[in-house]
């Protein structure tokens, strides 16, 4: 459709005239502008809702949201051609069949052997053979090896030593999905374990001898406790509710020696309420202070959040300090489970904290334990009250942590970012289905590739500049003053304003660093090698070497982030007062900034993914500050090899 | 940018012709301006009750007034009291802190600031016309916004001395009346009508600059930080006093030492550096979309948190730089 105007959410002045495509996979806008001919991409995945507005005197407005929080606003000429395309995306965004799905025609380019190799990169057993597994009171069991017993859960799971198959069995019937008791995470240092389930199906009087001597088993694993805790991350409100459901939670009379404990984390809808309305509030044009605290907080999500991570915190204290093992569950054991296993384990371990042991977190505690991931995030047209930011509450949590901990972690906010990004895409397997079962069925293994190679291979993008493995805060267990400080959390714009580059600062403080850190580390090597270069010269006993020291302008090298264009910005609308007086500056004033801001695309900074063809590889290997420091900087080391020079870099 | 105090209208709409001739010796014959107003058009017309006013459009007939009401005096002191109070309360469950925070209104009027001052430079900027800044007496929300617009503006303003000789101009020698501004600050009962911490507002926009440009100034948060408990209590008399009128006649230079100077020693001034600096030749527009707008929690949690962690990062990215 052509004549389609794009607009901009803050500046309702600016908007781009271009033309709209609708492939099998994407929406495509591509603006007229002739030097420019910017592109935005959306994946039809991406689509959360399409709203068709009112018809006004320049088109019929089409509202596109997005699952990863960007808005589209289209002004569509012809009522017809607003209609069609309507019609079409909501057709396109609501796939029926996986084959529709973008992953099953995503073409990376890569061979089998790649492809697979990509799928191995990430391993659950060599993950818990690092914990320790098996050893004296944990082994694995294949008594699900069929998906017999639970087919949520994976083919292996990792129980105490005396927990016999019969145990299992008889535990599974007793838990709502038969998710029963299995190993998370367990510390090596003091035997403490973290497991996880579903709902004991207790009602009010209900007991089940396998299922307490379940709990028992892991009690027995850690012999430097007499108790374990079993947290329940539901209200009580809800959990007694369960109860006359013929579900419920564990009685302390029944069950010997557990301390029991509710954590009050809401349910599914409520945070999908709660993100709703945090995303009306982003959503308002020229919002106040007020309007915004107040909506923030009238939609409860850091509350949510704080709630999460006060969970997480909980456990990670009963497991490091007190050395008790804790039982974790919430209803079905796949949600509030996940999140509070998942942020428990990241406090305690700093691998965890690293690239790949975070992709090993997600597997681990999201992936196989069977997180409903089509249900949650849509991937086929469903049930929309099973819609949930589930995941995206934990991945917050570890953003606010982040903000804590600017050195604890290995990665950074972009990684993060992506990692959220293509849980909604679908462009690769891993997030695909319900559970290891339906996705085994499906073969995506062979079929699709995994975004955990893609984010590998690209992750120089991904890194922390500031993260040193021997800090303190890498050290072992965090532990974050979150437990009582309100005040810490913050709202997370990089999210959920993450398209509005008006709101961000223009430089990236992380891609400056990681350009210094980088270029530090190619010019100690080149000492090294020059080091080496001028001993050997000596021992051939040179009379006259000249020290020639080149003075490096450092700043003039990390080009990008501090080179005037991608600097310079323009003034929001503070004003609408001025409008009326003639303006006496170049008429080009706002456009050419704008254009500068367009075209200067500082590639890391946006997104790869969205912007260019996404068969490409996410391009940053032609950035500037990136390229190795050559050229210009250093003398050609060929025509000094017989020289009588010895040339030095200043340092 | 010029400012000012108010003009003397009164109820009777008084001219001064001298005030007129030197306005307009600022324009060209077919030049207009801009005169900032930081009281609201209500307040500003009922100033001229107790003699004081506004510029009439016929006798400026080429400026053009804008009120844009800042807060000042007791309501910003309260203001300031509100929230000390709400980030000192632990018992206040998630539920309520961010309406805590609303109820206090600082970051209202931090973002009120910071508008009106890139509504200054962009006068300046953008429009290429003069700009005459003043609210009643011209000493409080006034430098606010004269101070801000240069920093917005004018890259030497973001350099360690450059921002040492901001403060001088426009808030020292501008006459600020810091003894009487910053004396109990928020924990005292004792509510002194003069007290109000415009002086820290401004250095909380200053901090929201650090935060959204962070490689264009040249000094960090502490020097911030040292600010704002030099304006309270200091060893050096840099802030003494409420006027150079006050601090020639208490002999302030002969009597004590200069903050600056001791400062700039290069030994101290290490730790007040930004290690991130790089001359940034253009002007600075922040964006005071509200989340783009933070609590200074370096300054409001100072005492409440361990800044460990950040400390730790901070000197990480030191020896970062510092090695390449």
């Amino acid at each position: 459709v052509e004549n389609v105007r794009l607009l901009d959410r803050l500046s309702s002045r600016k908007s781009a005239l271009g033309t709209l495509y609708l492939t099998a996979t994407h929406v495509i806008f591509v603006e007229n502008d002739s030097e420019t001919h910017k592109e935005t991409w959306i994946l039809h995945s991406q689509i959360s809702s399409i709203e068709k507005q009112a018809t006004t005197a320049t088109g019929c407005p089409l509202l596109i949201r997005c699952k990863n929080f960007q808005v589209i606003q289209l002004v569509i000429p012809q009522e017809r051609d607003c209609h069609d395309v309507y019609i079409s995306l909501i057709r396109l965004a609501r796939p029926v069949k996986y084959e529709e799905l973008y992953c099953f025609s995503f073409n990376p380019k890569l061979d089998k052997e790649e492809r697979e190799q990509g799928w191995k990169l990430v391993d659950l057993n060599k993950e818990y053979n690092r914990m320790g597994i098996p050893n004296n009171y944990w082994q694995i069991s294949d008594v699900n090896r069929d998906y017999g017993v639970c087919d949520s859960y994976p083919t292996e799971v990792y129980v105490p030593k005396s927990a016999t198959a019969h145990i299992i069995v008889g535990s599974s019937k007793f838990r709502s999905r038969r998710r029963f008791p299995a190993l998370s995470y367990y510390c090596k240092d003091n035997n403490a374990s973290i497991c996880r389930s579903s709902q004991p199906l207790s009602g009010f009087s209900a007991r089940c001898l396998e299922d307490e001597q379940m709990l028992q088993a892991i009690r027995k694993a850690n012999p430097g406790s007499d108790f374990i805790y079993v947290v329940d991350t539901r209200p009580k409100l809800n959990a007694m509710a369960n109860r006359a459901a013929g579900k419920g939670y564990e009685n302390e009379d029944n069950y010997s020696n557990i301390k029991f404990q509710f954590i009050g984390i809401e349910n599914i809808h409520v945070m999908r309420n709660s993100l709703q309305k945090m995303l009306e509030v982003c959503e308002l044009k020229s919002p106040s202070m007020s309007d915004f605290l107040w909506g923030l907080e009238n939609s409860g999500w850091l509350k949510h959040i704080k709630a999460i991570m006060d969970a997480g915190i909980f456990i990670a204290k009963a497991v490091a300090e007190e050395g008790v093992s804790v039982l974790v569950h919430c209803s079905d054991g796949w949600d509030r489970t996940a999140q509070v296993c998942s942020v428990a384990s990241l406090l305690l371990d700093p691998h965890y904290r690293t690239m790949k042991g975070f992709m090993v977190l997600i597997e681990k505690d999201w992936v196989s334990f069977g997180h409903k991931f089509n249900h949650r995030y849509g991937n086929l047209d469903g049930d929309p009250k099973e819609i949930s930011p589930v995941i995206d509450q934990f991945i917050e949590c570890v953003w606010q942590l982040m903000e804590q901990f600017p050195c604890a972690f290995e990665f950074n906010e972009r990684f993060l970012i992506h990692i959220q990004h293509h849980i909604y895409s679908c462009q690769f397997g891993n997030f695909l289905c319900n559970s290891q079962k339906e996705r085994r069925e499906l073969r995506v293994q062979e079929r699709t590739y995994s975004l955990w190679a893609h984010l590998w291979k690209n992750r120089a993008d991904y890194l922390n500049p500031l993260y040193r493995a021997e800090q303190s805060q890498t050290q072992g267990t965090l532990h974050p003053q979150m437990a009582s400080c309100n005040f810490l959390y913050k709202f997370w714009s990089g999210m959920y304003n993450r398209f509005e580059k008006g709101l961000h600062p223009r430089q990236s403080v992380t891609d400056y660093l990681m350009a210094v850190k980088e270029e530090s580390q190619q010019l100690e090597e080149e000492l090294e090698v020059l080091g080496e270069r001028l001993a050997n010269l000596q021992k051939s006993q040179l009379n006259d070497s000249k020290v020639k020291s080149k003075q490096q302008d450092r700043s003039k090298q990390l080009g990008l982030s501090t080179s005037n264009n991608s600097l310079a910005n323009t003034p929001q609308e503070y004003s609408n007062d001025l409008k009326s007086f003639p303006s006496r500056s170049p008429s080009q004033g706002d456009e050419e900034d704008s254009a500068l801001i367009l075209t200067q695309d500082n590639l890391k900074s946006s997104d790869p993914d969205l912007s260019a063809n996404s068969d490409q590889e996410s391009g940053v290997e032609d950035l500037s500050c990136r390229s190795p420091s050559g050229g210009g900087c250093l003398p050609s080391e060929d025509s000094g090899k017989d020289s009588d020079e010895a040339v030095f870099l200043a340092v | 940018m010029l400012r000012s105090s108010q003009p003397l209208t009164g109820p009777n709409r008084r001219r001064c012709r001298e005030d007129e001739l030197l306005l307009a010796t600022v324009l060209d014959e077919d030049e207009r301006g801009f005169i900032i107003d930081t009281r609201s058009a209500q307040a500003a017309k009922q100033a001229r009750m107790s003699g004081g006013g506004t510029e009439s459009k016929s006798f400026y007939p080429q400026w053009r007034r804008l009120h844009r009401p800042l807060e000042r005096g007791r309501p910003l002191q309260e203001s300031f009291i509100k929230l000390v109070e709400a980030c000192n309360d632990s018992s206040i469950s998630m539920d309520r802190w961010l309406s805590r925070l609303d109820g206090s209104r600082w970051l209202s009027h931090v973002k009120a600031a910071l508008s009106t001052a890139c509504l200054a430079a962009q006068c300046l900027d953008r429009e290429k016309a003069s700009v005459l800044v003043h609210g009643a007496e011209g000493t409080d929300t006034t430098l606010l916004v004269t101070a801000l617009a240069q920093l917005i503006l004018d890259p030497s303003c973001r350099t360690l001395l450059g921002f040492q000789g901001l403060l001088q101009r426009e808030w020292i020698e501008a006459g600020h009346p810091f003894h009487l501004r910053c004396a109990r600050s928020a924990y005292s009962h004792a509510r002194l009508k003069q007290e109000a911490p415009l002086f820290l507002l401004f250095l909380d926009c200053v901090w929201q600059l650090s935060r959204q440009f962070p490689f264009s100034l040249e000094f960090s948060e502490q020097l911030l930080l040292t600010l704002f408990d030099s304006a309270y209590a200091s060893a050096y008399g840099t802030f003494l006093c409420n006027s150079e009128k006050e601090r020639c006649l208490c002999k302030v230079k002969e009597s004590t030492h200069s903050l600056w100077a001791w400062l700039n020693q290069p030994g101290e001034k290490k730790k007040y550096l930004n290690p991130l600096y790089t001359h940034n030749p253009l002007v600075i527009w922040p964006s005071v979309e509200p989340q783009s707008i933070q609590l200074w929690q370096g300054l409001f949690f100072r005492w409440i948190r361990s800044s460990q962690y950040l400390d730790e990062a901070w000197a990480e990215i030191q020896h970062l730089v510092e090695s390449s």
